[in-house]
């Protein structure tokens, strides 16, 4: 195992290579990320055996991996923000069509107005795609995230794509050290595409196209099933993973200091790093509150967050996105799940984070504040800088 | 279904993989226009058979384009792409 200054930018595109992908499409402008131009070079100096198709749009990206895909070939791709967009429809077709294409997402905020700053609002609305979705604290776990997707999203009960999503700048573009595994490790941990339910030049078949109200509800079944297949074999693929790598991925919801928690924070992405540290700094003021980190959104570990609902604790959802005219995102999974839990939890969501501000220690602070010692909405924009009904066109345009 | 198209194999029945071509569903009805292909004009170039979006135009043994009336939409793109202008769009009666 080699140790190397990485972005997780290069954590994705490394990734990729010891996955021994056999196809890469991209989309090469803003707001497209290094990782696929790591990839470029890699095929380029020979390091790495893939098909690299350019194409005119990230529609097409996808769908050239979505083909290859097809065919059984592993294919990944990489975007963000505006480019997740315009892939929407064929985020569909990779889960309706089953084929298990990995994807890494730099989490940007979309327009309007225009920003290239962390925020979830990208992928989180594509929630409803069929898409397995994680979402990674630090380069090592990008690293080892695409990894296991790709074991997991191959896998012949499952069958379905997955993004590994990454906060904008603090992950994509800062650098920290990455234990990169041994190919030999990867080819062990990672076999071959199996080649069921992948199409055959020499056979031809129809895959994905018109299909009567007879059939229809059961091929939207089986995604469902699928789904929930990747959620029953995730923990035999983590247990694989840290027996060959060595290292543990802690589920899609690891916990922190939670058993005895008052208060517990859910958080995706880097906001985790900052909440664990306020955690340790709560704690050693006689505070009893608690972390739980959501690492894949989908498919939503309700079981887990079942289980955290049993510690009694009050549970604050910190969502880096907004799902309008209701919550957070992350936060109305979360009320749903516990919604026949008896006592029922209070649960607040907080919005925070958007378009790249920065979540801080001491908002952090605030949220548990929060939590412990108020009875506020359910919903709080936490920092919002303009209370509202204070709006003023100085306040908003500065 | 169409003996020597069928994978031996049956698809897995989570899969929307159909072993009956595409041809099975007929599904131009309700079609406005209808290409005209002029002969004497055509040069056999395969454009038009390349740029139909559906299985509508097939090439007969000389290599000229014959309409499958069952499948075009009328949708005109042939007509467009036609270099010498071969293919007139007439409206359906
Ligand atoms: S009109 Fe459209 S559908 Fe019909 S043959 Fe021409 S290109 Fe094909
Ligand atoms: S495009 Fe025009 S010239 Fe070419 S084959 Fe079709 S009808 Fe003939």
């Amino acid at each position: 195992m080699a140790r190397e200054v990485l972005s997780g930018d290069y954590a994705q595109s490394y990734a990729a290579k010891l996955a021994r992908v056999d196809v890469v499409a991209a989309y090469p402008i803003t707001p497209q990320t290094s990782i696929v131009e790591k990839l470029a070079d890699l095929v380029v100096t020979g390091a790495l055996r893939a098909q690299y198709i350019k194409v005119e749009s990230e529609h097409s990206a996808l769908q050239a991996c979505v083909s290859a895909s097809a065919l059984g070939a592993r294919a990944y791709t990489a975007t963000s923000s505006q480019g997740l967009l315009l892939m929407h429809e064929l985020l569909h077709w990779a889960s309706g069509m089953r084929t298990p294409v990995v994807m890494g997402v730099a989490n940007r905020a979309v327009a309007a107005p225009w920003s290239i700053d962390v925020d979830h609002a990208d992928s989180m609305s594509q929630r409803d795609t069929g898409w397995i979705q994680f979402y990674a604290e630090s380069n090592q776990e990008v690293l080892d995230t695409v990894l296991a997707a790709f074991r997991l999203s191959e896998d012949e009960a499952v069958r379905l794509p997955s993004m590994v999503a990454m906060d904008a700048f603090y992950l994509t573009h800062t650098v920290e050290p990455v234990d990169v595994p041994e190919q030999a490790d990867v080819d062990r941990f990672l076999p071959p595409r199996s080649k069921v339910g992948t199409l055959d030049p020499h056979r031809p078949t129809r895959l994905g196209s018109f299909t009567s109200p007879e059939h229809y509800t059961e091929f939207r079944h089986a995604v469902a099933s699928a789904s929930k297949a990747a959620a029953q074999l995730a923990p035999t693929v983590e247990e694989e993973y840290a027996r060959i790598v060595g290292r543990d991925l802690g589920g899609p919801l690891p916990r922190y200091l939670t058993d005895d928690a008052d208060a517990i924070l859910v958080t995706m992405g880097t906001a985790t790093t900052t909440a664990r540290s306020t955690v340790d700094a709560l704690r050693a003021e006689g505070r009893k509150v608690g972390l739980a980190k959501l690492r894949r959104f989908r498919p939503f570990p309700s079981e887990e967050v079942r289980a955290l609902g049993r510690t009694g604790a009050r549970i604050g959802v910190l969502d880096r996105s907004f799902t309008y005219g209701a919550a957070g995102a992350a936060a109305t999974e979360v009320m749903a799940a516990l919604y026949a839990a008896s006592p029922r939890p209070l649960v607040r969501s907080f919005v925070a984070g958007l378009g790249g501000r920065d979540i801080t220690p001491a908002l952090v602070r605030s949220l548990y504040r929060h939590l412990l010692e108020e009875e506020g909405p359910e919903v709080v924009w936490a920092d919002l800088k303009v209370p509202p009904g204070e709006a003023t066109a100085e306040a908003l345009h500065g | 279904m169409t003996a020597g198209l069928a994978s031996p194999l049956p698809p897995p029945i989570d899969t929307p993989l159909a072993t009956v071509p595409s041809d099975t569903l007929t599904t131009a009805s309700w079609r406005t226009f209808r290409p005209v292909i002029d002969r004497g004009l055509c040069t056999r170039c395969n454009l038009c058979w390349k740029f139909c979006p559906d299985i509508a135009l097939e090439l007969d043994a000389e290599g000229y384009p014959v309409l499958r009336e069952a499948f075009c939409k009328g949708c005109g793109i042939c007509a467009v792409e036609c270099p010498p202008k071969a293919i007139v769009m007439e409206k359906e009666v």
